[in-house]
């Protein structure tokens, strides 16, 4: 019944007005400040409709100097990849390439509407058609659709397509979406958005899928099973050829969640072992930056039974080209699309342009050492720290693996040690996921850290370890060397203060 | 070229950590048949040759700011972005942050997006707004979402202006496809001529929403208070998809009473970028709070007494609620919408009102001088804002390949959309189109219409 | 950890009470739950609940959990002061938190409280 519980209540004493540390942004304003002027309007002024005119406009009035001052003070509060270790389980947190900032800019892309003529984009056109062949490449689908926004959003648009693919066949009663306990929420949440019945499948005891379990649950009102590999416990599932067949066999599809992707460029292609459909997640496998939470990218692999699904439009060729014309790119419709999942075509600018870069510059081999980078460095922390903090799987792992953040005897909680490592400049892995495991530390270190850092890390838990038994409260209380400390939630989510506002008494007040 | 920052020597010692010999023998797990296949990529480029390749590609495009003149909008609009804004956002500190999961670490991103709530709040005239969704068009599907999430399921109609963007509508119809819903409204052979508020006609007791757009598809503003009454009056939600260059000027949809205001942050400091990444806004009353998608953050204080902000209500959300949550959405569009914030506290409220009036000013001229052309003249009598349908009296593709010729991207052309409007252009005019443009536009345009 | 030695008990964590009709949350649950911040009632007076049936829908700043119906019956009141007040489900579960009264409500094989205290137990360890 109940979701996971961090356990973390933190009542303020009531009464005194908090300390502000940065103003807001509507703190700040001053009445008849300007930041930015217009030119004065160079055609005559036409007569505005006065029964629609808004009666004021309240929005903060800056220098600009206020406003870059403002959002630098703020910038510092924010922990970052450019700032240090990120070793956030799931996440893929790599150094992002100052290079993908620049060409991203290029006036090129950052001028060009989604509407022009296919004439006036061609070099649009066609970086988006090379990725599409790129992704094709690396994950051995048949085709790939660039327009989903996020990994989420791939994942509705994955089982937008199993389904369409179900429907077309006459199929109606697949109604059942198999998912395993270890899942990322947004595959069941994906499911549920469909109207799905979402069955959750128990993994066994080395991490796998359980095979017995599953065959239960197989029979013909499966409409596809949802399933990361590597799996959210860090381990390539031991039996996933065997998985896929046996959701075959019952008339299903196999859904992958690519979030974990990082672990398999150039090691193994997810349809070669039997996936129908996968999201990419530009922003964690091809270093498209995370921005503080988006925008992402998440265009949508299918195998050649699935490509007429695929939501409209793709990139194609239009006109084959020669020696000396190259071909004309242009829009196409799948036959039996899904339809638009957004508008217009992807995130362009800000994942297609940056992903290409990066996997021009990587080529093939480039791209291995990646994945067999990160591997290494998962296993390198990993037998850093077994003999220290619990491994329920304890294998070999991929690209990241799951600790239990908490110790024989001890009070101390996952949380306590995710708050501490922040006092030792680092952030925290991901915790309190996958469900499966308790007081998890989910932690994936990437291919862009070096060793020093490896190890400054792993002697960082292990002395936290040591400061578990000896001095406790050093990490109930963390973080204690950051600007902020740890947070009352329950006075954000009872109080409700979502906004702020210029005070009543603006005009008057300065 | 690679990011690995490991040396051979390195890699050798932490092999021998691990205790294997090599790096393949970590994947032992990849069924051997299907292990290590040979991508066929092209080869490698280092950064030098990288930044040639991609300045050429780019180069192959032809821009609209300095290779054509164009009068294109339809959603995606040529504003001028300051300086200040990509400056802010190219600081590491904001662009390769993740998701602000650890407050602590976070503030930056958290006060930045509680700022960008306020503003849009603001703007829209509304109590509430989220963190932001993936664009105007998937923001406008959430609000569907989040009207179903409302009634539980039990209504079961959704009644639709024909003048919301019919790229929008198409994504409407993408999302309800498991809900089994009745979409009124959506049709792009509707008479176009008709006053919003005939839409009352197909408000019943089984609606749950109903959604128009402001200024509507064509660019024409109308009071939508009556009819958002009439969606009360049956129990019904309204939302209203709105463009937030037209709200700096132009009566909120708050004003009218409106449960929900969705639309595309892009014309708020966002490239066009060939359509994306943009952010979608959804601002709604308090009341609806926790029915409402996607991300929130949420005033706190710390341990310290410290005012500060945290991502809250968390418990609506997918990684929590799974398959019970409103919406599948995880992420929010974080680093635009600290553009946005940027962009509209850098313009502030005579900024923001100064750019609507161009646009205003300048869409009114274009129009005044168009429709003096012989076998030209506006589709519609309307007030507008900065976007109008202009009947060019020929297939509307024949004239924009006739003004590509002098270098201008013409308008959208409708036919597609609007069967009826094949002979028409939607034209976009913004702060960015000088006189000189429009008059060219004009020049162009009255030759054709003599040919 | 506290339940009451008249009231009857679900797996999934909710009580009835036979002589008034009505259900909520046990105290175990909103301990588990920590500080709830939000409550929908998801049914109206006059419909029919049935053991299992979703009567609910709380949230806490953590967690969140859908409340089923402990009883069939036919619903005669619903508490609509908790979705202004949802901690009172972490102060009085057992009073004031109450979610739902239903007539001639059928608890079915509900535990009594012996064995709900030895099921709540077990899940701690």
């Amino acid at each position: 019944m109940i979701s996971p519980t961090e356990n973390v209540t933190l009542r303020q004493a009531q009464g005194d007005a908090p300390k502000i540390v940065e103003p807001t942004i509507f703190d700040l304003s001053s009445p008849g400040r300007i930041g930015v002027s217009f030119p004065e309007p160079d055609v005559p002024r036409a007569e505005l409709p006065k029964s629609m005119l808004r009666a004021d406009l309240p929005l903060p009035e800056l220098a600009e100097v206020d406003v870059v001052r403002h959002y630098m003070h703020l910038s510092k509060f924010n922990y970052s990849v450019d700032g240090g270790f990120y070793p956030l389980g799931s996440c893929t947190m790599k150094y992002n390439p100052k290079i993908d900032e620049d060409t991203c800019r290029l006036p090129g892309f950052l001028f060009t509407h989604p509407l022009q003529p296919i004439e006036t984009v061609q070099g649009n056109l066609a970086l988006m058609y090379e990725l599409q062949e790129w992704l094709k490449e690396i994950s051995g689908f048949s085709a790939v659709t660039l327009q989903p926004a996020a990994g989420a959003h791939g994942e509705f648009t994955g089982v937008l397509i199993m389904r369409a693919y179900h429907k077309s066949r006459g199929d109606a009663k697949r109604i059942k979406m198999l998912i395993p306990d270890s899942a990322h929420g947004t595959n069941p949440a994906s499911a549920g958005m469909m109207g799905l019945q979402v069955v959750q499948i128990p993994s066994d005891a080395r991490g796998n899928v359980d095979l017995k379990a599953l065959k239960a649950q197989c029979d013909d009102t499966v409409l596809g099973m949802m399933l990361t590999n590597p799996n959210t416990v860090g381990m390539f599932d031991e039996h996933i050829e065997e998985v896929c067949k046996i959701i075959h066999d019952c008339g299903g599809l196999m859904y992958g969640d690519g979030a974990n992707l990082n672990a398999l460029l150039g090691i193994v292609r997810p349809a070669e072992i039997g996936f129908d459909v996968m999201h990419f997640n530009l922003h964690k496998t091809f270093a498209v930056p995370h921005g503080g939470g988006g925008p992402g990218s998440g265009p949508v692999g299918v195998a050649a039974r699935l490509a007429d699904f695929l939501p409209e439009p793709l990139v194609g060729i239009l006109e084959e080209g020669d020696d000396e014309t190259p071909p004309l790119f242009g829009f196409i419709k799948p036959a039996k699309s899904i339809g638009r999942m957004k508008a217009f075509h992807g995130h362009f600018g800000g994942g297609f342009v940056r992903a290409f870069t990066y996997i021009a510059m990587h080529g093939p081999d480039g791209l291995k050492d990646v994945s067999q980078y990160a591997v290494l460095n998962a296993n390198y922390l990993l037998a850093r720290l077994r003999n220290t903090y619990r491994v329920p799987f304890d294998r070999i792992c991929m690209h990241e693996f799951v600790a239990e953040g908490q110790f024989e005897g001890s009070d101390v909680r996952a949380l306590d040690i995710a708050k501490r490592l922040m006092d030792y400049n680092f952030h925290p892995p991901t915790n309190y996921f996958p469900l499966i495991v308790h007081e998890a530390l989910m932690i994936e270190p990437t291919e862009t850290e070096n060793k020093d850092t490896l190890d400054a890390f792993a002697d960082a838990l292990i002395k936290i370890a040591e400061e578990s038994k000896t001095q406790p409260a050093l990490l109930h209380n963390a973080p204690s060397t950051t600007q902020f400390g740890r947070m009352d939630e329950v006075k954000a989510a009872r109080d409700l203060v979502l906004c702020c506002w210029l005070p009543e008494d603006y005009e008057e007040h300065r | 070229m690679t990011y690995i920052p490991i040396s051979p020597k390195e890699r050798d010692a932490m092999l021998a950590t691990i205790g294997v010999k090599t790096l393949d023998d970590l994947f032992k797990d990849v069924p051997a048949k299907h292990r290590f296949p040979k991508l066929d990529l092209p080869p490698a480029l280092t950064e030098m040759e990288a930044a040639a390749e991609l300045a050429d590609i780019a180069a192959s495009n032809e821009n609209v700011r300095g290779d054509l003149i164009s009068f294109l909008g339809a959603g995606a609009y040529n504003h001028y972005i300051p300086s200040v804004v990509d400056h802010i956002l190219r600081r590491g500190e904001f662009y390769t942050a993740y998701t602000p999961y650890q407050p602590e670490i976070s503030q930056g991103t958290l006060q930045a997006i509680f700022e960008y709530q306020s503003l849009m709040a603001a703007l829209t005239g509304m109590e509430v707004s989220n963190a932001s969704h993936y664009d105007g068009a998937t923001a406008a599907a959430e609000a569907v979402n989040m009207a179903w999430a409302q009634f539980r399921g039990k209504r079961k109609k959704v009644v639709i202006s024909p003048t919301v963007h019919p790229q929008y509508r198409a994504v409407i119809r993408t999302y309800t496809q498991g809900m089994e819903l009745e979409l009124a409204g959506d049709d792009g052979n509707a008479d176009l001529d008709s006053s919003p508020e005939e839409l009352k006609s197909l408000i019943d007791d089984n609606t749950m929403i109903v959604i128009v757009q402001y200024p509507d598809f064509f660019g024409r503003i109308y009071d939508y208070t009556k009819l958002i009454e009439a969606a009360h009056s049956k129990g019904a939600m309204a939302c209203v998809v709105a463009n937030p260059t037209a709200l700096a000027l132009l009566k909120t949809p708050g004003e009218m009473d409106a449960d929900i205001v969705v639309g595309d942050g892009q014309p708020l400091g966002i490239p066009m970028w060939f359509g994306g990444p943009t952010l979608g806004f959804f601002t709604t009353k308090k009341s609806f709070v926790h029915k409402m998608a996607g991300r929130l953050v949420g005033e706190t204080v710390d341990s310290r007494g410290q005012r500060a902000y945290v991502l809250t209500l968390t418990a609506r959300e997918q990684h929590i609620k799974r398959e019970r949550a409103t919406s599948n959405i995880c992420t929010n569009e974080g680093l635009l919408a600290l553009g946005s914030a940027v962009y509209m506290s850098v313009l502030g409220k005579s900024g923001m009102k100064q750019v609507a009036e161009l646009c205003y000013h300048k869409a009114h001229y274009a129009a005044e001088q168009l429709s003096k052309i012989e076998d030209m003249g506006l589709c519609f009598t309307e007030p507008f804002f900065h976007e109008f349908a202009l009947c060019v009296n020929q297939p509307a593709e024949e004239v924009n390949a006739h003004l590509l010729e002098h270098g201008i991207i013409g308008g959208y052309a409708l036919g597609d959309d609007y069967p009826a409007l094949k002979n028409h252009l939607l034209i976009a005019v913004t702060e960015m189109n000088t006189k000189e443009e429009i008059d060219t536009l004009v020049d162009v345009l009255s030759e054709a219409s003599h040919d | 950890m506290n339940a009451p030695s008249n009231l009857k008990y679900t797996k999934s964590d909710e009580w009835f009470d036979p002589s008034s009709g009505a259900m909520g949350l046990s105290d175990y649950a909103q301990s588990q739950l920590s500080d709830i911040v939000f409550v929908e009632i998801l049914v109206d007076a006059g419909d029919t609940v049935e053991v299992g049936s979703p009567i609910a829908s709380v949230e806490s700043v953590k967690a969140s959990a859908e409340i089923y119906a402990s009883a069939t019956g036919k619903v005669a009141a619903v508490n609509k002061a908790l979705s202004e007040k949802p901690e009172t489900l972490n102060s009085d579960p057992y009073g004031a938190g109450w979610m739902v009264k239903v007539e001639g409500g059928d608890p079915g094989d509900a535990m009594d409280s012996a064995a709900y205290e030895k099921y709540c137990a077990e899940r701690t360890h």
